[in-house]
């Protein structure tokens, strides 16, 4: 029945929690099919063998008290059942292990920030070890979010004004998507972040320079990579097309008007200035909505960001 | 096809007076200024069904932005994120604001509940017609906030978003707040109705029960309502005096909200299902000429699925920053509700058994129902099993379960209703080809749009999405080819419904041959109802008293 639990759920089971949902899915599944079953095949059958007969007269039965006993107590039972199960299952994921890795999530409209212990960021990518216990504990800038990784079968809200955790245990290694999964407003369904699961010597080696990947791009290549990864594609369009934020096309050199009144020519420094301290100073006709990326972004990645736009002509 | 019009009223039919309810007085004012329940009914069976349409059309552009991932129509980009999260809000607030709740307590329960009683009308007539105008009130607010400003917060409202964003959240809000009271006068009525004016003779266990299910609603509806608009002035408040009650950045708690919200609208959802329940009771009987069976057990089981949607809101919140020790306890009491429902279910279909059972147009939505709830009410076991929900929940599994119920349990039952008591209202037949027709494009287009989406949802699908990821796109595209085949099936109804008007056969006073005392009136009935006091001679759905013959 894989190929079953294929259909209807991730392929992936890609945490320790993952495999035990599944199992339980099937089992309601089969349960539902049963009891649906139990359900309409009588119904068919009554309606094909008592269909409307002329002068048919039909008996007075009002009640019996033990069919009602009947089919009260056994669904009771398998509610009772379902029930203890299905908190067994809640206990791994509510409750942690004693030592696990944390990282705190901060989610803001449209993006993800994953912090780690030693104070690495990164944005709209998360990498983790493989088999070694995630202690999520995320917090929201503006809005409600809720950090779904549909492959692990984990998912929580994340609530302005306090803290929500989780535990989970990736097993797969490989690369997963994450999603938000809490309402949001116009960015909610491009609020993405892929969720890297790496060995251990990979994660390490992450972690010491954020990946050596920048060395295998142009500059230009390796912006167009961060304009994806990092979130700047949900508000940047490069085709010249207006959308949350201005178009990156054709912007270079040109002397943009800022609210306020005042013009700047877009050049190194006001394109670093927008990334890092993006209210400095805002094109007329846009709202002050975009987040900083004060300490989110590696040199090499700034690099490749300007050098993108740059090309962009 | 053989002749489906049975006769067989007790008293058989009287000579047709020629005054009835609809044409005793005349003019628009007449009908304005009326206080017979019949014409209040009429007139919120025409609200509700335009406020149906309305919803309808957005839950169409819903489905046709998903039709595939570039949101393109012969080549052009015609929808926005923007536009789309306004469509999905304004689909769920129009039907559940406007629609599902008024539509079968207001409209067929106006009509019939006080008939079924053996009453001239309800208890307060002024109040019954005062809440129409509330309804009409709250929708003009609502579809005045679609024109000014779009809402785009869903039609939960959830805060921050809804303190926080554009649009005409005041105004919406407003609208759901005036429509509250509108609900909560008509529960009033018909409770006080149901108390003081049975007629001689009817005890309360002799009384129909769809009397039983809109009573229960009427309990939920008093008790509940009151958070919801409690709920909707503090969220004004904090608009627009920026005190901090849900807001977390001025000392406020989101998931309080949360809380408050679903204190109402769970117990909301089962103001919904619970006269769809109500209904089919009424049709299986009759359809399968026999008595129903476990009246009591059904009678009791609405009362206590009203009981317990006051204290099951907790599981919409189970990933949502609730301790562990709520969500258990809520997971426990959730489960719960499966019984009252599994109750219903087994009493109806032995009804069935060693029935006489035809299949006219009601009797085909009553086993719609029964399919459609049977997967309703069995998706929701997933939920109430805690290490499921956290999986499944805020994806297109809970957009599939929740219509199922809803759509497939609540708006079926309202359907299979209008059609068993449009003789009654209308004094005239619907086509009986074309309702079969239409409901089998209703029941075959229902199950492609929203079938197809629990396996979307178990995929990993988040619902509201405007982009979704490509492996997705044939399963919404088959859902969006679903919602045409169920929208042509609503479309053919209301034609030949309201062809019916024009061309229908006269209608007998009891064509399906009912035993409640609605069916001794005459077809349209009288503007008192009655010729004279009926009198409750038999328990309801007593089948020994009368044999019932085609014609």
């Amino acid at each position: 029945m894989e190929w079953l639990r294929r259909a209807l759920l991730p392929v992936d089971q890609g945490s320790e929690f993952a495999k035990h949902i599944d199992v339980m899915y099937m089992a309601i599944f089969w349960l539902s099919v049963v009891l649906f079953f139990a359900l309409m095949i009588p119904m068919c059958y009554f309606a094909w063998r008592y269909r409307y007969k002329p002068g048919r007269v039909t008996p007075h039965q009002t009640h019996n008290t033990t069919m009602e006993i009947i089919w009260t107590v056994i669904p009771l039972i398998l509610c009772v059942g379902l029930f203890f199960w299905g908190i067994i299952g809640y206990m791994q994921f509510a409750v942690g292990p004693g030592e696990s890795m944390e990282i705190q999530i901060t989610a803001k409209k449209w993006l993800w920030q994953f912090e780690f212990p030693d104070g690495t960021r990164a944005v709209n990518e998360l990498h983790v070890p493989v088999n070694k216990s995630i202690h999520l504990v995320m917090t929201s800038e503006d809005v409600l979010h809720d950090f779904f990784i549909p492959d692990m079968r984990v998912k929580r809200d994340i609530v302005p004004g306090r803290y929500t955790e989780y535990w989970f245990t990736p097993t797969s290694i490989g690369e997963h998507v994450s999603t938000c999964a809490e309402y949001c407003g116009k960015g909610h369904s491009d609020m993405r972040a892929k969720v890297f699961v790496d060995t251990p010597a990979d994660f390490a080696k992450w972690m010491e320079t954020g990946g050596d990947e920048w060395m295998k791009h142009t500059p230009e290549e390796w912006g167009k990579i961060q304009y994806e990864q990092k979130g700047c594609a949900t508000c940047h369009n490069v085709d010249g097309t207006r959308s949350k934020g201005p178009s990156w096309k054709g912007i270079w050199g040109k002397m943009e008007k800022i609210k306020g009144g005042t013009t700047v020519l877009v050049d190194e420094n006001y394109v670093r200035e927008s990334m890092l301290q993006p209210q400095a100073k805002v094109v007329e006709g846009f709202d002050p909505i975009m987040p900083t990326f004060q300490g989110l972004l590696r040199e090499n990645e700034i690099r490749g960001l300007v050098a993108y736009i740059k090309s962009l002509q | 096809m053989e002749h489906t019009l049975i006769s067989g009223s007790i008293t058989g039919d009287r000579p047709r007076p020629v005054k009835n309810y609809l044409n005793e007085t005349k003019g628009v004012w007449s009908w304005m200024a009326t206080l017979d329940h019949k014409r209040i009914g009429i007139m919120y069976l025409v609200a509700v069904c335009t406020a149906f349409l309305i919803g309808g059309i957005f839950a169409l552009l819903v489905r046709l932005s998903l039709l595939n991932p570039q949101h393109t129509l012969f080549g052009h980009q015609w929808v926005t994120a923007e536009a789309y999260n306004r469509f999905f809000t304004l689909h769920g607030a129009v039907m559940v604001f406007l629609f599902i709740i008024p539509a079968i307590p207001a409209s067929l329960g106006n009509f019939v509940l006080p008939m079924m009683l053996g009453a001239k009308d309800v208890a307060f007539p002024r109040l019954n017609l005062m809440s129409f105008y509330l309804w009409c009130g709250g929708a003009t607010l609502a579809i005045s906030s679609m024109v000014l400003g779009a809402v785009d917060t869903g039609w939960t409202f959830y805060t921050p978003y809804s303190t926080t964003t554009d649009g005409a959240v005041g105004l919406m809000t407003m609208a759901a707040f005036i429509l509250g009271f509108s609900s909560i006068f008509t529960g009033l009525n018909f409770i006080a109705t149901t108390h003081k004016l049975r007629a001689p003779g009817m005890g309360w266990f002799d009384m129909p029960l769809f009397i039983w299910g809109i009573y229960a609603t009427g309990v939920i509806q008093i008790l509940a309502t009151p958070v919801l608009a409690i709920t909707l002035v503090l969220l004004l408040i904090e608009r627009v005096f920026q005190i901090g009650i849900f807001d977390s950045r001025i000392g406020g708690d989101p998931v309080l909200f949360q809380h408050f919200f679903w204190f109402y609208s769970h117990p909301a959802v089962y103001i919904m299902i619970l006269p769809g329940m109500a209904i089919i009771s009424e049709i299986i009987p009759t359809f399968c000429r026999k008595t129903i069976f476990g009246y009591r057990a059904i009678a009791y089981s609405s009362v206590s699925l009203a009981l317990l949607s006051f204290i099951v809101w907790g599981h919409h919140l189970f990933v949502a920053g609730e301790s562990d020790l709520a969500n258990v306890v809520f997971s426990a009491l959730t489960f719960l509700v499966a019984l009252p429902s599994g109750i219903k279910m087994f009493n109806w279909l032995t009804t069935m058994y060693k029935g006489n059972i035809s299949f006219e147009t009601p009797m085909l939505y009553a086993m719609s129902f029964l399919f459609l709830f049977a997967i309703g009410g069995l998706t929701g076991i997933f939920f109430s099993t805690l290490a499921v929900d956290i999986h499944l929940t805020d994806t297109y599994f809970v957009v599939a379960h929740f219509h199922y119920v809803m759509m497939g349990g609540t708006v079926i039952a309202f359907i299979g209703g209008l059609h068993y008591w449009w003789p009654k209202m209308t004094g005239r037949m619907y086509s009986e080809k074309w309702g079969r027709i239409g409901c089998a494009l209703v029941f075959i287009g229902f199950n492609m749009t929203f079938g197809s989406q629990f396996i979307m949802g178990g995929q990993g699908m988040p619902r509201r999405y405007f982009n979704y990821l490509d492996q997705f796109q044939p399963i919404h595209a088959f859902s969006t080819y679903g919602s045409w085949v169920l929208g042509s099936g609503l479309f053919l109804t209301a034609i030949y419904l309201l062809a019916s008007l024009k061309n229908g056969e006269r209608a007998h006073d009891n064509p399906w041959g009912g035993t409640t005392l609605e069916w001794e009136s005459s077809s349209p009935p009288v503007f008192h109802n009655f010729e004279d006091q009926p009198v409750l001679e038999h328990e309801p759905y007593d089948y020994r008293h009368r044999t019932v013959t085609h014609v």
